[in-house]
């Protein structure tokens, strides 16, 4: 494990459920590491890959992906689209030699305050073994200026 | 008035593109008599130090074709922008990195020593892989040197068009010559093709069907008026620009996607990622186990290969990070 290593995290999480449940882990006072920066976005099926691979591109250390649980999405199917393409894009990362446990996707409802203070908890420590992301570093080595 | 200059310079190519000129039929004969060849090494008798002779910047029209994988061919892609007008990213390579691209899942060493030494057919007792230098009897001898990481034209030099295509298609190529030799070239940065995708010009008939098994070409005979993609076969054509009359699937082969990212994307793979990750699927998804959508998935058996087919060095990740044997 790296010494001083802070894992930098970025959370995409859908307006109907995931975003609630953390603005209810905020006013339950639950304490959660603070690696994490926040994207609301519509619905988890808003998420392209596209975000995805340019945070692992940028520096993001690990991204979580929450939604709604299946079944509830606001907009009936957009969590479903998500988790198939979680897990194609897990494979992808994988073959581009991104350690496929930088990514992960969980449902928080709005009423789950506490489990997402947990999943925080849980990811920022694995991230936290994992070390840190090195691609961003050597891809501006690689990028030439033109 | 004198004619203007044409000079068509190689990269790491297969020449593909400069057979596809002579799908012109007679019409290169036009092209031949409104210009004057500046440099071409496949069709016309000129040296190398013809083309350096000539003046910055006097070459009205350079088509590069192919990647830029050695330290020949950067040097070749930084000559043909000094001595030309108009630069233009001449086919799929050259555009985005194209096949030879497909060299950035491993490393530079590790493709030297399969090609050179591991790999099953080749008979190489002493061991030998070429070097930069090499010494002999009576001097040195010198080969290019292999780059670390295979990069598409732009990652060199500043491209003004790109004609992309494996190769590009022949009513491109035209478009293009006759834009330039006409002087009325769109604005600098334009991609010759359609705005829309493949699937915008492909005439098979789409019933928004689930698709709930992935199939290889092999394994089925596709139904000739249904869309490819409903068929489980993985077609590029959603992610894929449009401009090539969609010819591939037109003749039941699926959309490899040549021409590169649509209009709307900057990365292929992931496009295709998501348009088919919205359309596989299984019934009754809330009951589903997130391991069974998982074997679902995975039955696309190297999605880094099938979606960045063309496209891996200009793709946000631009190549594998990570030894790779």
């Amino acid at each position: 494990m790296e010494k001083d290593f802070e894992p930098n995290i970025l959370v995409f999480a859908c307006n109907w459920c995931s975003y609630a449940g953390m603005d209810l882990a905020g006013t339950s006072r639950l304490q959660y590491p603070h690696n994490l920066k926040v994207i609301r976005v519509m619905c988890s099926g808003r998420i392209n890959p596209v975000h995805i691979l340019e945070a692992f591109a940028n520096g993001a250390d690990g991204v979580l992906v929450t939604g709604c649980h299946p079944g509830d999405c606001h907009y009936i199917s957009g969590n479903y689209k998500t988790r198939r393409r979680i897990m194609l894009l897990e494979r992808l990362l994988e073959q581009f030699g991104v350690e496929k446990e930088r990514l992960r996707l969980e449902w928080v409802s709005a009423s789950e305050g506490e489990r997402f203070a947990n999943i925080a908890k849980e990811f920022v420590e694995q991230i936290r073994k994992l070390g840190p992301n090195r691609i961003a570093e050597k891809l501006r080595k690689e990028v030439a200026v033109v | 008035m004198s004619k203007p200059k044409l000079a068509i310079i190689p990269g790491a190519n297969c020449a593909g593109c400069d057979y596809s000129l002579l799908d012109l039929g007679e019409k290169i004969i036009d092209v031949l008599i409104a210009t004057e060849i500046a440099y071409w090494p496949t069709a016309a008798d000129l040296k190398l130090e013809d083309l350096e002779k000539l003046p910055d910047g006097s070459i009205d029209i350079v088509l590069f074709e192919g990647a830029v994988n050695n330290d020949e061919t950067e040097e070749m892609a930084k000559l043909a922008r000094k001595k030309a007008k108009n630069l233009i990213a001449f086919g799929a390579c050259a555009c985005f990195g194209g096949i030879p691209g497909l060299a950035n899942v491993a490393s530079r060493d590790s493709i030297l020593q399969k090609a050179y030494i591991k790999s099953l057919s080749t008979v190489n007792q002493q061991g030998i892989v070429p070097y930069k230098i090499t010494k002999v009897d009576g001097g040195e001898l010198t080969v290019p040197e292999l780059l670390e990481t295979v990069k598409s034209l732009d990652q060199v030099v500043k491209v003004d068009y790109y004609l992309p295509g494996c190769p590009p298609p022949l009513k491109l190529t035209a478009d293009a010559l006759v834009a330039a030799l006409s002087g009325k070239l769109p604005p600098k940065g334009t991609v010759f093709g359609s705005m829309k995708s493949v699937c915008d010009d492909c005439k098979r008939i789409r019933e928004n069907k689930r698709i709930t098994e992935i199939k290889r070409y092999h394994q089925i005979v596709p139904d000739a008026e249904k869309c490819l993609l409903e068929q489980g076969i993985v077609c590029m054509g959603p992610a894929t620009r449009g401009g090539c009359d969609a010819i591939c699937p037109t003749v039941n082969i699926p959309c490899r996607g040549c021409m590169g990212p649509t209009s709307e994307s900057r990365d292929q793979g992931a496009r295709m990622l998501s348009a088919l990750s919205s359309v596989i699927g299984l019934e009754g998804e809330a009951g589903v186990s997130d391991e069974d959508v998982r074997k679902l998935v995975l039955q696309i058996k190297d999605p880094l290969g099938t979606f960045y087919r063309y496209t891996l060095p200009k793709s946000i990740m631009r190549r594998v990070w990570g030894v790779r044997e």
